[in-house]
């Protein structure tokens, strides 16, 4: 049961009820859009970069309570930051699901992200944490448009 | 007489993995959809193969090939009057339910299926019912009808009835859903397409541990299932076809086995069933099926049908209580399936909160999106029943429903 609170954390709860930055952005400069298909989840990232900085970025889509907090935690955690850290906090994140459970975490780089830990001990779980993670970094390599999986 | 009541307890005895723990707690199996789990047996006879008389089939004159011929045929007679077709010939061993789909598509698909010409199927295929016609649709040039369903999971026969007709090449269609476990009238389906001179395909995965099926009364050309879903090893399966049907369609897969003689001018083709079965096949797998036919024949279908159906009318209830829970799949002819959203929580969700309680259920869309697009959903979750299943076990099921939402409350 302790394994089941440490992933169903409140506030991931609180952004799979009330999600951040769900919505189209009609002027993105780039989009991409991810799919997992063992599960069918599904997430659109838009970004709009600006002189190298993440000046907007929104989702949209539908799946688990993981995969959906987790794309809006991660559209709250990269705007305002450059392309360079985006991509780097996209790496901790991923090392952060994808950790031994138990080890330790990089809480001064992660923030509130940490709330996600948790899956780790969750296995089959990591690829919906992590599928907007893959589909915003898609979507900054200037993958337009193309389909990302987690498989 | 009054018949022996369902001695559950004993049955569960029979299947080595049900007694073992998941998560500090007793496993509760509810996806045996996806796959049955099997008696010792089972387990018994692939061990008693390896270990006894392991050799290849079909060739060699030494005792030991004989005795893995005689088992190997001898499981052939089984699933033979397991599903009572005419003769051992019409008996083909596939790798399961998809590859015999895909040998019917290739084969007489390539024969019947022209430019301009039609399949049928449903709205509730599996995927291995509808990529295999896709595939070949679009390599012809024919088209890929869909028979509509209600919104019980029934299939509208009337609209199936219409789209017969002189352009219908054959028609395919699921006896048992996998995702609503909706049981087709089989029997009216053939009926129909016969009416036109179409042959018929029953993909039969779901309703052979489920129900009693005589391929002579359901008069269909074509019968896949897996030995997997019957307690059955994975990896080997069963297509029926009739021989008239059998003996014009050109071979699927061209090796050994499958041949009378090879020059570098001509091949002649063996007999039926053998001209499908290239290559050595999957012997112990076919021993490991005969040993799950005697097994379900000795529980006996009809009277482990009969307990199902009263687990199922008891979760059925027990789900249709719980607020905020939606059953998908409410035809009047069903088995063994309870397909259920939960309002506001995903069934990845559900899956993985069950399984920390020990409940294997299964979640996700169940290679039927098209049917999760007809129910305008994203997938279900998915408890599916064998005759080794309990009224307890629902009832965890029930308490692992409540867990769920108390976690997202």
């Amino acid at each position: 049961m302790s394994d089941l609170v440490e992933l169903y954390q409140e506030l991931v709860l609180d952004h799979n009820n009330r999600p951040r930055n769900k919505r189209a952005m009609e002027d993105a400069s780039s989009t991409a859009d991810g799919y997992n298909p063992l599960c069918g989840d599904q997430v659109s990232v838009f970004l709009k970069v600006e002189d190298g900085v993440i000046a907007d970025v929104s989702f949209q889509g539908v799946g688990c309570a993981i995969s959906q907090s987790s794309a809006s935690m991660m559209t709250q955690n990269v705007k305002g930051k450059t392309v360079e850290e985006a991509e780097a906090l996209f790496e901790v994140f991923h090392g952060m699901v994808t950790r031994d459970p138990g080890a330790e975490v990089d809480s001064e780089s992660l923030g509130e992200l940490e709330a996600l830990a948790g899956v780790c001990a969750f296995p089959n779980r990591i690829k919906c944490a992590s599928l907007a993670w893959h589909t915003m970094a898609a979507s900054l390599n200037g993958k337009q448009q193309e389909q990302v999986t987690t498989e | 007489m009054t018949p022996q009541p369902f001695d559950v307890e004993a049955v569960r005895r029979d299947f080595p993995i049900l007694s073992r723990e998941v998560a500090g707690k007793p496993l509760v199996y509810l996806d045996s959809a996806a796959t049955s789990q099997k008696p010792q047996v089972v387990i018994d006879a692939l061990a008693a193969y390896y270990s006894g008389i392991n050799a290849n089939v079909h060739r060699g004159v030494h005792t030991l090939s004989q005795e893995a011929t005689e088992a190997y045929e001898g499981a052939r007679a089984k699933v033979r009057a397991f599903i009572n077709a005419a003769e051992d010939a019409e008996i083909v061993f596939t790798r399961g339910t998809t590859e015999g789909i895909n040998l019917v598509a290739h084969s007489l698909g390539t024969q019947r299926v022209v430019e301009g010409s039609e399949v049928i199927i449903s709205n509730m295929e599996h995927h291995s019912n509808v990529v295999p016609w896709q595939i070949l649709c679009e390599e012809r040039g024919a088209r890929l009808r869909v028979v509509p369903i209600n919104d019980d999971g029934e299939l509208l026969m009337d609209e199936y009835e219409a789209m017969l007709g002189p352009k219908t090449a054959l028609v395919s269609i699921v006896h048992m859903s996998n995702a609503l476990g909706t049981i087709n009238s089989a029997k009216d389906i053939v009926a129909l397409a016969h009416a036109h001179g179409v042959p018929v395909l029953l993909d039969g995965a779901q309703a052979i541990p489920h129900l009693p099926v005589d391929v002579g009364e359901l008069d269909c050309d074509f019968y896949a299932f897996s030995g997997h879903k019957l307690f059955g090893p994975t990896g080997i399966g069963v297509l029926y076809g009739k021989r008239e049907w059998l003996e014009q369609m050109p071979p699927y897969q061209g090796g050994g086995d499958m041949i009378k003689s090879v020059t570098f001018e001509r091949t002649i083709y063996n007999d039926l069933p053998y001209k499908f079965e290239a290559g050595t096949p999957h012997i112990a797998g076919v021993v490991g099926l005969g040993a799950a036919i005697d097994y379900v024949n000795g529980i006996g279908l009809e009277r482990a049908a009969a307990y199902e159906h009263e687990l199922l009318e008891y979760g059925t209830e027990q789900l249709q209580a719980i607020g905020g829970l939606r059953l998908i799949g409410t035809a009047r002819h069903k088995a063994s399936v309870l397909s259920f959203v939960l309002d506001g929580i995903h069934p990845h969700d559900i899956g993985t909160i069950l399984d920390t309680q020990g409940i294997a259920i299964r979640t996700g869309h169940h290679c039927t999106q098209p049917l999760m697009q007809r129910f305008q959903i994203p997938a279900t979750a998915r408890a599916s029943l064998a005759f080794y299943n309990t009224k307890s076990e629902i009832d965890a099921l029930v308490e692992g429903i409540h867990k769920t939402f108390e976690v997202f409350s």
